[in-house]
């Protein structure tokens, strides 16, 4: 048995098939789990992503602080309510962990991190926050509703408060907004607009229910994977790890270099690197045969295994199978991938492979 | 919990069996295996024509979540095959002892049946996974 979030008994009234994730008894599929990825990429669904990790930052030096822990660059946040993707690395130039951080004001930002990497996440936060004298809270007492898909924002307008509906209304994509005891964050992981909205734990019930209510379909962890690896986007552990420079995951964008003077943890390391063409590169596979590509599969080359699948899947929306793969950099056109025991054609292209519901790989 | 209709008879390896006719029997994977497996999106099946011993892998379901194969319970000669499966793979999760059946075979050694499980004993096999 494992933790649980506000809305697990809500998830066991839809029927969900229950899985452990990272400790937590989460949502597999409530039935099936291609037809949520359809309701997504549709129309609207809804996750519950309130198992992530929330972390509060406050102090007067908070965004020097943040500038040293993280690889992109916090002075990028100007106005209140803006948010960042970027790595958190070590030493070596290893990826602790991915995470979106958000400014508040020069005394508070906000940081979401995943499940799977809390206790590690949380202990190398606190040991580099001393130094700079900056608190570090979790917050416990709140849930994380991701609301996503073409419709999304539409329905979540019609649910709030006029006060948070305006404010809802104005925000760019990557921006946020706090509001009568919401967080509402245009973000999300899965390449359709919509917004993640965070709420007290004690209301994620009511304002699950409404959602429901207005036809938000609710939407498992299976079809989260199929529609962010169709997006393009990484998932820790699985394209990155510690031992993985951001470099040959696909997320160079994500390592701000300038300026030259921010010493960010890693940056030493990545230096060497940085503007070297790297040994490796992630790139995207589809499969035009029948079968579905899955991590860890072998990728072939002239008769020579050269790298592997990080992830892969079925595309609903392609109706093919899918995959992130890290090759050596000079690999593109056709690769093969060997698959129970056969070695099927993939051909490399550049993710995502589906941008608000269609097609868009090269 | 997952059903099990009782006029048919069940493999270990979760496969169902049916009687057609005096020697012919149509074959297919059971609620409970479609259930773990979870949306089916491919479907390889025997050829008609082909022989088979009892257990060969003779057909692989995949799953958004994984690959499995699949045992003939009978030995035999396979007649037909489901090939609505082809472009329907989800027959299977929605009527896995109905439109969702994988191939036929005409039996060679009706000895065979004996081995499987009734559905009772089917479903006290599985009471493990379900909670």
């Amino acid at each position: 048995m494992g933790a649980k979030t506000a809305l697990y008994q809500e998830h066991l009234n839809l029927g969900a098939k229950v899985v452990d994730f990272a400790g937590w008894d989460m949502p597999l599929h409530y039935g099936s789990q291609v037809e949520e990825h359809y309701k997504v990429r549709g129309d609207s669904g809804m996750f519950d992503v309130s198992h992530m990790t929330f972390v509060d930052l406050k102090g007067d030096r908070v965004r020097a602080f943040l500038c040293y822990l993280l690889a992109n660059n916090v002075d990028r946040l100007k106005s209140p309510g803006q948010a960042l993707y970027t790595c958190m690395l070590n030493e070596q130039g290893g990826v602790v962990d991915d995470l979106i951080v958000y400014y508040f004001d020069e005394g508070r930002f906000r940081m979401v991190v995943n499940a799977g990497t809390h206790d590690k996440d949380m202990a190398w936060i606190e040991h580099h926050a001393a130094s700079f004298d900056v608190s570090v809270e979790e917050l416990t007492d709140v849930a994380l509703l991701a609301v996503q898909g073409p419709e999304a924002r539409n329905k979540v307008h019609d649910l709030l408060s006029p006060v948070q509906r305006e404010k809802a209304e104005a925000l760019a994509p990557f921006n946020a907004v706090e509001s009568e005891g919401f967080f509402i964050s245009r973000t999300g992981y899965t390449g359709e607009d919509g917004y993640e909205v965070m709420v007290p734990a004690d209301q994620a019930v009511d304002f699950w229910r409404r959602l429901h209510s207005i036809g938000v379909h609710p939407v498992g962890l299976g079809a989260r994977d199929t529609l962010r690896l169709e997006a393009g986007m990484d998932l820790y552990s699985a394209e990155m790890d510690e031992e993985t420079s951001p470099l040959e995951a696909g997320l160079k964008w994500t390592v701000a270099w300038e300026p030259q003077d921010r010493n960010f943890i890693g940056r030493e390391a990545l230096e060497p690197q940085y503007n070297a063409i790297p040994a490796r590169k992630l790139v995207g596979l589809i499969l035009d045969g029948r079968g579905v590509l899955r991590g860890h599969q072998r990728v072939i080359v002239d008769g020579e295994v050269v790298g592997e699948v990080t992830s892969g899947s079925f595309s609903p929306t392609l109706g093919k199978a899918i995959a992130l793969a890290r090759v050596p950099y000079d690999v593109s056109g056709q690769v093969l991938v060997e698959m129970r025991g056969k070695q099927l054609p993939a051909r490399v292209v550049k993710p995502p492979f589906v941008r608000h519901g269609k097609a868009c790989f090269e | 919990m997952s059903n099990a209709p009782s006029h048919l008879k069940y493999a270990k390896s979760h496969e169902w069996v049916e009687s057609v006719s005096d020697d012919t029997y149509r074959i297919g994977i059971s609620d409970h295996a479609q259930d773990l497996l979870g949306d089916m999106v491919f479907i390889e099946l025997p050829e008609v024509g082909q022989a088979l011993s009892a257990q060969d892998e003779c057909a692989v379901v995949e799953s958004v979540k994984a690959a499995s194969d699949v045992y003939s319970p009978l030995s035999g000669e396979v007649v037909a095959i489901n090939e609505e499966l082809v472009e329907n793979p989800d027959l299977v999760n929605r009527d896995a002892y109905g439109d969702g059946w994988l191939f036929t075979v005409k039996a060679s050694d009706l000895s065979e049946l004996e081995a499987l499980m009734s559905a009772a004993e089917y479903i006290e096999l599985n009471s493990d996974d379900d909670h």
